[in-house]
């Protein structure tokens, strides 16, 4: 079965619906529809680049051109990570300790799936390795961003307490125990609440796409459970370490809480 | 760690004794050095902000100083952070409690005859361990953030205004508590205060915390 090709006038009656949004938001005053727009605009320019850029990609089966375009996406993910915290971590460290924490988790899960449970070869065939990368840094990267938001947020707003912890002879991994433990679930729940939805709530994308593209709904669910289990694992594992690397970072080796190489909220 | 030598103790070892600071410096303020010696008060005052609080920090370890800070002679440095601060314990003006009830903060401790004396000696009685954190006065929880440290059994107390919520009657019974516990546990001591009259009631000595150093105050 061959899936029906969209038309690009499918597609703008699709976008009509996007701007009659984006007109009510002007008319009930809701301040939204320069938004609306611009992020539509977004969409459809970021997907179209990257439609084109797989399509090279998938005709050449280069391990280098594989390999780049993952550091281009891993990248662009610890750059989401920094933009979305309140307080950040100063200089590049928070950076590199965002882009680790998910390089160690997402790139090991990925290889791991693609040598040993898909078993394709070669194992960076790009059809296979960039779109479960691509799932994994995603859901990751929302894990790893919750959970170090909260983290430096909640050191800031708590560092009375941290410190009164310190002050009566604790160790920091005691004093800040229950937050990194609370700033951990933070960033696991949403996996957890999607696995628990799955197929009852929700039709999760992955496998909605597969059928859609032909393949038989049972292949797609065996795909989709991979796929949750890497996502569960990676973000897991991700955010367990983004959390240790960022409050290593909050005391110094005299365990004194240090909150000044955190930014400031203007 | 190095054994105190059991007879005639060497001068040296004498002058070293209790808590001593050399030299300390923080965030441009000091030096500021002094020594308090086992079981004696010295009384610290001075214009707010003058860097009071951030003084006892410093002695705590829980910011970045210069200088040295020793108790009997080992400096700092040579402890590590959480033995060093169960030593020199500081009580902050504003205790901060994270748990939901009293008893969950000493839950190892409060089964000791030292608490159910202390609870007792500052005004509670023994169902205090029940009661909500939230629900306490500001003075309940200064009264019971004493005992949470004292219970510790520190070799150096570092008071910031350890009376600031207290009614007069409170006053006089936490100085009198404190005094003698100080004095039978040969506890070094220095209380933080702007109340110039306490400090001359509690301590031996008064100093003036200037940026440059302390100056010392006379009974007036």
């Amino acid at each position: 079965m061959n899936v029906i090709s969209l038309s690009s006038f499918d597609l703008s009656l699709a976008a009509f619906l996007l701007l009659l949004l984006a007109a009510t938001s002007l008319r009930i005053g809701l301040g939204l529809e320069k938004r609306i727009i611009i992020s539509g605009i977004r969409m459809t320019v970021q997907l179209l680049l990257i439609g084109m850029v797989l399509k090279v990609l998938f005709t050449s089966e280069n391990f280098f051109l594989v390999g780049f375009m993952s550091l281009c996406m891993l990248l662009v993910a610890g750059y989401e990570v920094r933009a979305r915290q309140k307080r950040k971590l100063r200089g590049s460290t928070g950076y590199l300790i965002s882009t680790g924490s998910m390089l160690v988790s997402s790139f090991t899960v990925t290889f791991l799936a693609l040598t040993v449970m898909v078993g394709v070869d070669p194992w960076y065939t790009p059809q296979y390795a960039i779109p479960m990368l691509g799932m994994l840094l995603g859901n990751t990267m929302n894990g790893v961003s919750l959970a170090s938001d909260r983290l430096t947020t909640e050191m800031y707003n708590q560092r009375g307490m941290v410190e009164q912890r310190l002050l009566l002879g604790q160790s920091w991994q005691e004093a800040s125990g229950e937050i990194r433990r609370d700033c951990m679930r933070t960033g696991m729940i949403p996996i957890i609440n999607s696995m628990a939805a799955a197929g009852v709530v929700s039709l999760p994308g992955m496998m909605t796409g597969q059928i859609l593209g032909g393949s038989s709904p049972l292949d797609a669910v065996k795909y989709q459970i991979l796929i949750m289990f890497l996502i569960a694992a990676g973000t897991g594992f991700g955010v367990m370490t983004a959390i240790w690397l960022i409050s290593r970072r909050l005391f110094d080796e005299r365990q004194r809480l240090v909150l000044d190489c955190l930014t400031n909220i203007k | 760690m190095k054994e105190a030598p059991l007879l005639s103790p060497s001068p040296e070892r004498a002058e070293n004794s209790g808590l001593s600071l050399s030299h300390m410096s923080f965030l441009g303020n000091g030096p500021y050095s002094v020594n308090v010696k086992p079981g004696e008060c010295i009384g610290l005052t001075g214009t707010s902000g003058i860097g009071k609080t951030q003084l006892l920090r410093a002695i705590a370890d829980v910011i970045v100083h210069g200088g040295n800070c020793s108790l009997d002679g080992e400096p700092c440095s040579s402890f590590s952070p959480p033995v060093w601060r169960k030593m020199v314990a500081m009580i902050p003006a504003e205790s901060f409690w994270w748990h939901d009830t009293v008893g969950a903060h000493f839950e190892d401790t409060s089964q000791r005859p030292e608490f159910l004396n202390l609870i007792e000696k500052l005004g509670f009685s023994s169902d205090i361990v029940g009661w909500q954190i939230s629900r306490l006065s500001t003075g309940e929880r200064q009264r019971l953030s004493l005992i949470r440290t004292l219970i510790q059994r520190p070799r150096v107390l570092l008071l910031d205004e350890p009376t600031s919520a207290l009614d007069i009657k409170m006053v006089m019974i936490v100085e009198e508590i404190l005094a003698a516990i100080c004095d039978s546990l040969q506890i070094s001591c220095l209380w933080v205060s702007h109340d110039i009259e306490q400090l001359f009631r509690v301590a031996g000595k008064v100093y003036r915390v200037e940026k440059t150093g302390f100056t010392e105050e006379s009974d007036a």
